[in-house]
C-alpha cells in the first residue's frame, strides 16, 4: 500500500513539475497578447487594428507564418525561401535603414505587392482597411515593436535624366561595391561568392538575377530599386551600401543595373550604342568568375 | 396546352433538377492548394465557392503570379488531381405523383436512405508559365462519365492581363458560379435561374449554369478589380460530337467592377447577357429517325442579368436577376428535336408568342469563420408572358427556398472535409398531375470531401 502511495505522489510530482512551466510560461504570453493585441498601425489616414486581422491572419497566412507568427505553419516545411519568422521582426523590404524597423507603409505594400521567386502571394485583393489591420497583426508578433520606432525612411533625391555619362559611372560603382562579387559581372547571379550565399538562418540563398527579368521582391519602380541597395534586404546577404554609395552616385548605379535586364529601356538602348562591356573583375582582388 | 404535354414537360424538369442536383461536378482544388502551399480558405470563402482571392488566382490562369508558376519548379511527382464525392442520407419528398395505385390518381411519395452524390476528378494547372488546362471528368451517382470541363488556357497574352483565351468546354463566365454552389440537395444542387425555361418549352439550348462548348476571351485588371469576357459557344448545351446545334452559336457577354468599401470588404456588381440561335428543324432518315447533326431552322433566344456581390463583414449577399426571352418556335415546344419538328408546312399553334420570364435569386452567407458557414438561398421564377395565350398567368412559376450549414472540421493546405447538412423547399405553379401547384423538399445530411 505505501509504495503506492509513493508511487502516486511521486507521479503527482512530476505532473506539477512538468505543467508548471508551461502554467507560467502561458500566464507571461497570455499578458503580454493582452498587450500586444493592442498594436496599431497608421497609414496616411488609415488605422489598424491587430484584433480586426486575427480572423483574416487565420484565413490567408497562418499556413506559412503560423499561429505564433514564428514562420512555422504546417507549409513551412515545403516552403523555400522560409515564410517570414514575425517574432524577429527582420524584413526584407524596408525604406528606413538596415537593422531598422520597417514603416508600417512598408510592410502594408509588401503584403500587396507579395515577394516574387516565393511563395508569398500578392494580397492585392484585400481591402485597403484589411491590409493595415494585417500591418498590425504582424507587429503584435514582436516585443520589438513595443521598444523600438521604426527607422526614418532614407531619401530618395529627384531621378535625374538618364545619359551615357551616367551609365558609364553606374558601371564603375557596381565595379567599384563590389556587387559583381554576388550578381556575377553581367548580373547573372554567379559572382565568386554567389554559390557560398547564405541567409540569417543557414539557409542557402542565390543573389538576384538581373538577366531573368523577374520582378524584384520589393519592387521594380527606379525608386524601388534605390531604395533596395541603400538600405539593403535585411535577413539576407544583401548588405546596405548608404554608407558607401552617394545619392546622385545611387543614380548612375540604378541606370546601370537597367542595362542588366532583358526587358528594352533607354538604358539598355544607351548601353548598346556605347558598346558596353561587362565590369571587368581581373582589376579585382578576386577570381575571374567563369563566364 | 395539352395534359399529356404538360406531364412531358413536368416530367422533364423534375428529372432535369433531379439529375443536376445529383451531378453537382462543383470545383474545389487541394492540389492547387498542394502546389502554393496555401490552405483552402485562402482562395475559397467556404469551399467550393471561389473568394476574390481565389477568384483572381482563376483568372491569372490558375497561376499566383510569383514566377514559379511553372510547373518545372515543382517536385517532379506533382500530380495536379483531386477527387470529390459527398457519401449522404437524404429525404426527398414530392406531394403529388402521379401513382396507379391511388384512387385520385396522385399521391405524396417520400423516400428516404443512404447515397452517393457523383464522383468529379479534377485535374488542372499550368502546363508552362501562361498557359494551363483543366479536364474534369465527372459521373453520375452509378459510375458513367462524361466530361464536365475540358480546356486549354493561354493567359496574359504578350503580358498583357487583358488577353486571356479559353478554348473547349467550361463553365461561362458566371460571378455566382453554380459549379461552385455550396448547397447540395436534389432541389438546390443548381440555380433556378440559371436553368428555367417555360412549361413546354423546348429550348434546351441556354442554360447558363451548364459547362459549354466554345471559345472564351477574358480580359482583367491587374488587381481583377475590373473584368470582361466574351465567348463564342456552340448551340448545344455542351453536348459533344456536334450533336443538336451543329451549326448555331451563342454568345456569353459578362462584366464586373469591384470596389473597396473599406471595413465592409470589397464589393462587386456586374452585369451579363447570353444571346444565341438553336435550331428548330431536324432531319430524319429511315421513316422518322432523326438525323441529329446539321438541324436547321434557327431560331433566337436570349438572357440577360444582373449580379452584384456584396459583403457587409461576415455577412454577404449574392444577387442575380435574369431575365428570359425565347422565340415564340421555342416556346411551342420546338428546339429539343421530334416530335417537335418545324418541317414544311408546319405552323405554331394559334396565339402563340415568345415566352418571356423573370428570375430573382439572393443567396446569403454567414461566415462564422473560416470553418462554419451558414447559407441561405431563395430564388423566384416568374412567367410574365406564357407561349399559349390560354395558359394560366402563372404556369411554370417557380419558389425554391434553401438553408443549411457547412462545417469545415479540418483547415489545411492538402483535402477539404466538410459535414454538410440542408432542407431545401421548392414549388412549381402547374406541374402536379392534377394541375396545381406541385410541391418537393429534400433534407441532405453528408460528408462532402475532396482530395
Ligand atoms: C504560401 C505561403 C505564404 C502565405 C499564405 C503568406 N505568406 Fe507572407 N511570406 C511567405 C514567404 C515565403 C515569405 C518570405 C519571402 C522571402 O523571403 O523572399 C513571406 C514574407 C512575408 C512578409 C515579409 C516581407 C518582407 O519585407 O520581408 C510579410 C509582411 C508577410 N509575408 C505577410 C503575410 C501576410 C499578411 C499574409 C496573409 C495575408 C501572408 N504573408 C501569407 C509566405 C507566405
Ligand atoms: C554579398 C553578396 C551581395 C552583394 C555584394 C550584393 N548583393 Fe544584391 N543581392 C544579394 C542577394 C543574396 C540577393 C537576394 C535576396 C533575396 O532574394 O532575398 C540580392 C538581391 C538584390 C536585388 C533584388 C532585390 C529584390 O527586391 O528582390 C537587387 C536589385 C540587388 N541585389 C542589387 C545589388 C547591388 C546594386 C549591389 C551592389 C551595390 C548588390 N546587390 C550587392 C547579394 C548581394
Amino acid at each position: 500500500m505505501r509504495t503506492n502511495i509513493r508511487e502516486w505522489s511521486l507521479l503527482a510530482s512530476a505532473v506539477v513539475l512538468l505543467v508548471s512551466p508551461c502554467v507560467c510560461r502561458a500566464q507571461i504570453t497570455e499578458y503580454q497578447q493582452h498587450q500586444w493585441l493592442r498594436m496599431e498601425s497608421h497609414i496616411g489616414n488609415l488605422t489598424g487594428h491587430a484584433r480586426a486581422a486575427e480572423m483574416d491572419y487565420r484565413r490567408y497566412c497562418v499556413g506559412c507564418h503560423g499561429e505564433l507568427g514564428d514562420g512555422n505553419g504546417e507549409n513551412a516545411p515545403w516552403v523555400d525561401p522560409k515564410p517570414r519568422d514575425f517574432e524577429l521582426a527582420i524584413f526584407k523590404c524596408r525604406s528606413t535603414p538596415t537593422g531598422t524597423l520597417p514603416t508600417d507603409e512598408d510592410l502594408f505594400n509588401s503584403i500587396a505587392r507579395g515577394l516574387d521567386r516565393s511563395n508569398m502571394p500578392q494580397w492585392s485583393t484585400f481591402t485597403k482597411q484589411m491590409r493595415a489591420d494585417l500591418v498590425a497583426w504582424v507587429k503584435h508578433f514582436s516585443p520589438r515593436w513595443q521598444t523600438e520606432k521604426p527607422g526614418t525612411p532614407i531619401q530618395i533625391p529627384p531621378e535625374p535624366e538618364v545619359t551615357a555619362d551616367r551609365i558609364k559611372d553606374g558601371q564603375a560603382v557596381f565595379q567599384k561595391v563590389e556587387c559583381w562579387k554576388c550578381h556575377g559581372v553581367t548580373g547573372k547571379a554567379n559572382g565568386p561568392s554567389a554559390a557560398t550565399l547564405t541567409d540569417d538562418q543557414n539557409r542557402p540563398i542565390s543573389a538576384y538575377d538581373f538577366t531573368e527579368g523577374a520582378r524584384p521582391k520589393c519592387g521594380d519602380t527606379d525608386q524601388d530599386l534605390y531604395r533596395i541597395f541603400m538600405t539593403g534586404l535585411d535577413g539576407t546577404p544583401m548588405p546596405s551600401f548608404a554608407d558607401n554609395i552617394k545619392p546622385d552616385e545611387a543614380w548612375d548605379l540604378v541606370f546601370y543595373l537597367r542595362t542588366l535586364e532583358p526587358q528594352k529601356s533607354k538604358e539598355k538602348e544607351i548601353a548598346k550604342q556605347l558598346g558596353l562591356k561587362p565590369v571587368a573583375p581581373s582589376t579585382a582582388p578576386a577570381a575571374a568568375p567563369p563566364q | 396546352m395539352t395534359s399529356a404535354r404538360k406531364r412531358l414537360a413536368g416530367g422533364l424538369l423534375l428529372a432535369s433538377i433531379f439529375f443536376f442536383g445529383s451531378v453537382n461536378d462543383a470545383q474545389a482544388i487541394p492540389a492547387f492548394a498542394r502546389k502554393y502551399g496555401l490552405r483552402c480558405s485562402a482562395c475559397h470563402e467556404a469551399w467550393p465557392m471561389l473568394n476574390y482571392f481565389g477568384q483572381k488566382f482563376k483568372d491569372n490562369g490558375y497561376q499566383l503570379m510569383n514566377d514559379r508558376d511553372s510547373p518545372i519548379w515543382q517536385n517532379p511527382s506533382y500530380w495536379p488531381a483531386t477527387f470529390r464525392i459527398t457519401p449522404q442520407w437524404h429525404r426527398d419528398s414530392s406531394d403529388k405523383v402521379a401513382v396507379d395505385q391511388a384512387a385520385a390518381g396522385q399521391r405524396q411519395i417520400t423516400s428516404t436512405g443512404f447515397d452517393l452524390s457523383g464522383l468529379d476528378f479534377h485535374t488542372g494547372g499550368t502546363l508552362e508559365k501562361n498557359i494551363s488546362f483543366y479536364v474534369l471528368p465527372s459521373s453520375n451517382p452509378s459510375g458513367s462519365f462524361h466530361f464536365e470541363t475540358v480546356m486549354g488556357r493561354l493567359d496574359n497574352l504578350f503580358g498583357s492581363p487583358w488577353l486571356n483565351l479559353k478554348f473547349g468546354k467550361f463553365e461561362l463566365d458566371n460571378l455566382v458560379s453554380e459549379k461552385r454552389i455550396l448547397t447540395l440537395t436534389s432541389i438546390s444542387g443548381v440555380y433556378e435561374t440559371y436553368h428555367f425555361i417555360p412549361v413546354g418549352d423546348g429550348n434546351i439550348f441556354g442554360r447558363i449554369g451548364d459547362t459549354q462548348l466554345g471559345v472564351e476571351w477574358m480580359g482583367h485588371s491587374l488587381n481583377d478589380r475590373t473584368r470582361v469576357s466574351a465567348a463564342l459557344l456552340s448551340s448545344n448545351d455542351g453536348n459533344v460530337m456536334l450533336s443538336n446545334g451543329a451549326n448555331s452559336y451563342s454568345g456569353f457577354f459578362a462584366a464586373s467592377q469591384a470596389f473597396d468599401a473599406g471595413k465592409l470588404g470589397v464589393q462587386r456588381i456586374g452585369a451579363y447577357a447570353m444571346i444565341g440561335q438553336a435550331p428548330t428543324t431536324y432531319f430524319t432518315q429511315g421513316g422518322g429517325v432523326t438525323v441529329l447533326n446539321g438541324a436547321i431552322g434557327n431560331k433566337s433566344f436570349h438572357r440577360e442579368g444582373f449580379v452584384g456581390l456584396f459583403y457587409l463583414g461576415k455577412l454577404d449577399f449574392q444577387v442575380v436577376t435574369q431575365h428570359g426571352w425565347d422565340n415564340a418556335w421555342f416556346g411551342a415546344g420546338y428546339g429539343q428535336g421530334p416530335p417537335f419538328n418545324n418541317g414544311p408546312g408546319v405552323t405554331l399553334p394559334p396565339g402563340s408568342r415568345a415566352p418571356t420570364w423573370n428570375g430573382y435569386l439572393v443567396e446569403t452567407h454567414y461566415v462564422y469563420s473560416p470553418q462554419l458557414i451558414f447559407i441561405q438561398r431563395s430564388e423566384w421564377e416568374r412567367m410574365s408572358r406564357q407561349a399559349l395565350p390560354t395558359n394560366p398567368s402563372n404556369l411554370g412559376n417557380i419558389d425554391m427556398y434553401t438553408f443549411g450549414y457547412r462545417y469545415y472540421p479540418i483547415m489545411t493546405s492538402r483535402a477539404g472535409f466538410a459535414w454538410h447538412n440542408e432542407y431545401s423547399w421548392v414549388r412549381q405553379q402547374g406541374m402536379a398531375p392534377d394541375g396545381f401547384a406541385l410541391t418537393n423538399s429534400s433534407l441532405l445530411l453528408g460528408f462532402d470531401f475532396d482530395f
